[in-house]
């Protein structure tokens, strides 16, 4: 496919022409784009500002977002993110850095490293059944347990897998690996030779690690937590096939879609962009984290 | 009792022997170069005293204090990377002081240090930057700074300079120089350049293959290598195949032609030597009386600069001497294929014999 | 905090620290975090008499599961070669000719990442439930909405790997090359740039397939009969045999994840990151 079969080649871009024949190779991606992502979620946008009957302007929509079932929804999403992105960067470090700097064998690293690719991306309905089929109510580890007289599902454990726990319990299958799979090549980025110049300054390895190498990895750090934040607040199949009664605004916002009850477009717009905009807070803050490390690691 | 003595120092890797007999004793003060290609033990070495690398065998001291296995960070060594090594999320100021406040210094005492540094250092307003902001000369100069910051016994640089440009390397050479003589910290610094060791130590210890070939001046290095490897790495050197003809006269031919050395060597009449020659020591034309003459043919001349470099094959197809001619517009340059004596004096030449290398150079003066 | 920062040499001094200890234990939790459910689900797929009769349901006699996994295998493949055909060029021409676009192409190929899939569903079918453009009402339309949406959830790994492997190649002068020897912009894409990603691409194409094929919240919402919503109600409805097919689908990942190791090897890999679900 070629982008311009009229441009002869070599010919050099006509300066100076705002809309040049250099742009006409682009126009297949960018109608493409149009037409699927960026005028749908335009008409997304435009509609959280209208009224969904009579069309006129109106931040009604807006001001929906603060009744007590969707503020809850955000509130159990944010939580479910913030605490999944934060144990598992916590694990997913601590893993890699088992696997990098930890002196285990060399294999366990390609081993972990080939892991952490998979898991990271086993996501949707089949992550949701196993683990149903682990620890949920008729789960293997349930019974397991039970023949040790432990019982999960007792009232006095109040466990269920098909809570809020159970959803981080399961998230967290994909979002330490991709800690991994980020914190890695960061790790194997610490040049020797820094610890070397701490050390013969008199630094020892713990203050190597607290004043040099952390703060090094700090943005990187930051921005893999929020990324995880990113790709635990986006997710609505894990979450939706293994507790649906769960109120996160992904399965509010697929309740919307499906035309429940309480069927009110204005709101879903207002919901999916209540997302959008902390999504791209996300995003921002990743992109301007990494934008500093790698500043840093250039000279 | 010298400064800084490493007594026998031998490193093994596995099986692979990368430092062996290494003996040197640096007095305060002194500046000391490790020369030799790469791979040839003399970064292991450095490494050694830093800490980096414990040795296989033998004693480092450094203040008459043993500190062969003691950790790097209780050494008081300061060293210079390569790759500058500078933290990427310090400040300059921060980088410098970083060994002051490992060393719990009081605020006001590590800012004013740091600033007498990067007066040192000539940054004196690049405190605030960060090493991205600096070029690759801005950046050494901040390592260097950062080495002498927490006032080290000793100052270790690798090849500090080899990751910059050539004339930035010139300059910083002379100002680590000039900063080393006014600190007068008993340095090691680790290069494969020639020129720099030659024109920055007191001594140079040059190396091959782990073991140390020779140490000596800069002078006693240049103009009487002990070895035939030490003659070819530093400086340009021909190194003519001879034979003896007569050692009690310096008899000897080359390429059949006859010629005389002044300064005694080893061997029996019959016997293989090496001349070596300097290039800056051969000149075109018959010379002053009772210089040593061959004839050749002229093979390359090539343009330097402030020399002019050609090449004389000697014979039919016989070895080649290569000759600098100082450049200068009267100077009629030979024609390629053109027949030509070059001469050198009696004292000129050294000869060496590969199998068994002179033993001591101070024995080589005292015969010179 | 011991531990870290110990490197091995100063570990040989110290003798067996505590550092060695606390990497084995992070390890081990690490391995039975990602094979404890695997294992679970196994085992319990393998529970239905006789053994391994939950799988001859599904694979064997299940139509649905071979129906389904065809149509998702056909929609991944689709999506694989749309979204080759619009990124290549693109990227090539980004590179070549318009290094001013890249601002505009980079955003563009980062939104799927501030957009998950259930948003990008929503306003997909609110821009096409009705005139001019209205392919929510049949079956072709649903099917291009469909590929449509994946091929947008490509945009960010397969622009990133595909620009990156340009990078490596150094597009201009190899352009130029081709052009003296009097190559056109068709055979140029086709005989010198697309050879040279093939690994890019491959890997690309993998990581696409793995994502496709499992898919749930786009495909379920626009009603397709894909793999995805069917697992999710084969899970509703059975008890052994999604085990069985949660198996196969793992087995599916494992294998496409594994290819990309596998073309990847030896060369420093941007992380493919594909978003949430």
């Amino acid at each position: 496919m070629a982008p311009d079969a009229d441009i002869v080649p070599g010919a050099p871009a006509r300066p100076g022409r705002r809309f040049g024949a250099a742009w006409l190779g682009l126009v297949p991606f960018f109608v493409f784009s149009l037409a699927f992502l960026l005028i749908p979620v335009g008409l997304l946008l435009a509609g959280s500002f209208a009224d969904a009957k009579t069309g006129a302007p109106t931040l009604d929509n807006y001001a929906q977002l603060f009744q007590p079932q969707v503020v809850q929804a955000y509130l159990t999403s944010i939580e479910i993110s913030l605490v999944t992105a934060v144990v598992g960067g916590i694990f997913g470090f601590l893993l890699a850095y088992a696997v990098i700097l930890g002196g285990l064998p060399r294999f366990l690293r390609t081993l972990v490293m080939t892991f952490s690719g998979v898991a990271s991306n086993f996501a949707g309905v089949p992550l949701a059944l196993a683990f149903v089929f682990t620890m949920g109510f008729q789960g293997m580890v349930t019974k397991f347990l039970l023949n040790f007289g432990i019982d999960l599902y007792a009232k006095s454990t109040g466990f269920s897998l098909y809570t809020k726990l159970g959803i981080e319990m399961v998230y967290l299958y994909f979002q330490f690996p991709l800690m991994v799979l980020i914190m890695a090549p960061a790790l194997d980025g610490l040049k020797r030779e820094w610890r070397e110049a701490a050390e013969n300054m008199g630094a020892t390895p713990r203050e190597y690690w607290q004043r040099v190498a952390l703060p090094i990895l700090t943005p990187t750090l930051l921005g893999t937590i929020i990324l995880l934040f990113g790709n635990a607040f986006g997710a609505q199949a894990t979450a939706y096939n293994l507790a649906p009664l769960v109120p996160l605004v992904t399965t509010v916002i697929t309740a919307q879609i499906s035309g429940d009850v309480f069927h009110n477009p204005g709101l879903g717009y207002a919901l999916a962009m209540g997302m959008v905009v902390i999504m791209a807070i996300a995003i921002l803050v990743y992109y301007r984290l990494q934008k500093i490390s790698e500043r840093w690691l250039r000279a | 009792m010298s400064y800084l003595v490493l007594e026998n120092i031998r490193k093994e890797f596995g099986d692979a022997v990368a430092v062996e007999s290494f003996n040197l004793a640096a007095e305060q003060g002194e500046f000391v170069s490790f020369l030799g290609p790469s791979g040839c033990g003399k970064t292991t070495t450095l490494r050694m005293i830093a800490g980096f690398e414990k040795p296989t065998a033998g004693v480092i001291t450094i203040n008459g204090q043993d500190v062969t296995y003691v950790p790097p960070n209780r050494r008081n060594v300061g060293m210079v990377f390569q790759s500058y090594a500078l933290f990427p999320n310090m400040t300059v100021a921060d980088n410098i002081g970083f060994g002051l406040r490992v060393r719990k210094r009081s605020k006001d005492q590590i800012r004013k240090r740091v600033g007498e540094l990067l007066e040192i250092v000539n940054l004196p307003d690049k405190g605030s930057r960060y090493p991205y902001q600096l070029s690759g000369g801005q950046q050494q100069r901040v390592a260097l700074a950062r080495a002498l910051a927490f006032e080290p016994q000793v100052l270790l640089l690798d090849e500090p300079l080899s990751a910059l440009d050539a004339k930035i390397r010139v300059a910083l050479r002379h100002e680590i120089r000039a900063i080393q003589r006014q600190l007068g910290i008993t340095t090691v610094y680790v290069t494969h350049d020639q020129e720099e060791a030659l024109s920055l130590s007191d001594r140079v210890v040059v190396m091959s293959e782990g073991r140390m070939e020779q140490v000596g001046t800069p002078f006693e290095i240049y103009n009487f290598p002990s070895t035939a490897f030490v003659a070819s790495f530093v400086g340009t050197l021909n190194l003519l195949p001879g034979v003896v003809s007569d050692v009690t006269t310096g008899g000897l031919t080359i390429s059949g032609q006859q010629v005389r050395v002044a300064r005694g060597f080893e061997g029996r009449a019959g016997g293989n030597v090496s001349v070596a020659l300097r290039p800056e020591m051969v000149s075109l034309g018959a010379g002053p009386e009772g210089s040593n003459r061959l004839s050749g043919k002229v093979s390359d001349v090539s343009f330097l600069g402030s020399i002019v470099r050609i090449r004389v094959t000697l014979g039919e197809s016989g070895p080649t001497v290569v000759l600098d001619e100082f450049n200068e517009p009267t100077l009629t340059l030979p024609q390629l294929g053109e027949t030509v004596t070059v001469n050198f004096p009696q004292d000129g030449p050294l000869v060496l014999d590969a199998k068994a290398p002179v033993e001591s150079v101070e024995a080589l003066i005292a015969e010179a | 905090m011991e531990a870290v920062g110990s490197s091995a040499r100063a570990r040989s001094r110290r003798g067996i620290s505590g550092g060695r200890i606390g990497a084995w234990i992070v390890f081990i939790a690490g391995v039975l975090y990602f094979f404890l459910p695997l294992v679970a689900t196994l085992l319990f797929s393998l529970r239905l008499q006789p053994t391994g009769q939950a799988y001859v349901n599904v694979l064997v006699d299940d139509d649905r599961f071979t129906s389904t996994l065809i149509y998702s295998g056909l929609v991944g493949i689709a999506t694989i070669v749309l979204s080759v055909l619009l990124i290549v060029p693109t990227a090539y021409w980004v590179r070549l000719r318009l290094p001013r676009a890249r601002p505009y192409v980079e955003f563009i190929t980062l939104l799927p990442f501030v957009i998950p899939p259930i948003i990008l569903v929503f306003a997909l079918l609110r821009g096409f439930s009705g005139p001019p453009f209205h392919l929510t009402g049949s079956h072709d339309g649903l099917n291009v909405l469909v590929t449509a949406a994946y091929v947008v959830l490509s945009f960010p790994y397969m622009y990133r790997a595909v620009d990156s492997g340009l990078r490596a190649i150094d597009v201009r002068t190899m352009t130029e090359a081709a052009q003296s020897m009097g190559a056109g912009w068709g055979r140029i894409l086709w005989s010198v740039i697309l050879p040279n990603l093939r690994v890019a691409l491959i890997s690309g194409a993998f990581l696409t397939l793995a994502i496709v094929i499992g898919e749930y919240t786009i495909a379920s919402l626009l009603g397709r009969p894909a793999f995805g919503p069917y697992l999710g109600q084969l899970g509703r409805d059975k008890a052994y045999e999604p085990a069985a097919v949660t198996i196969v689908s793992f087995g599916v990942t494992w294998l496409a994840m594994g290819m990309i190791a596998f073309l990847g090897r030896g060369s420093r890999q941007s992380v493919q990151v594909a978003g949430a679900r």
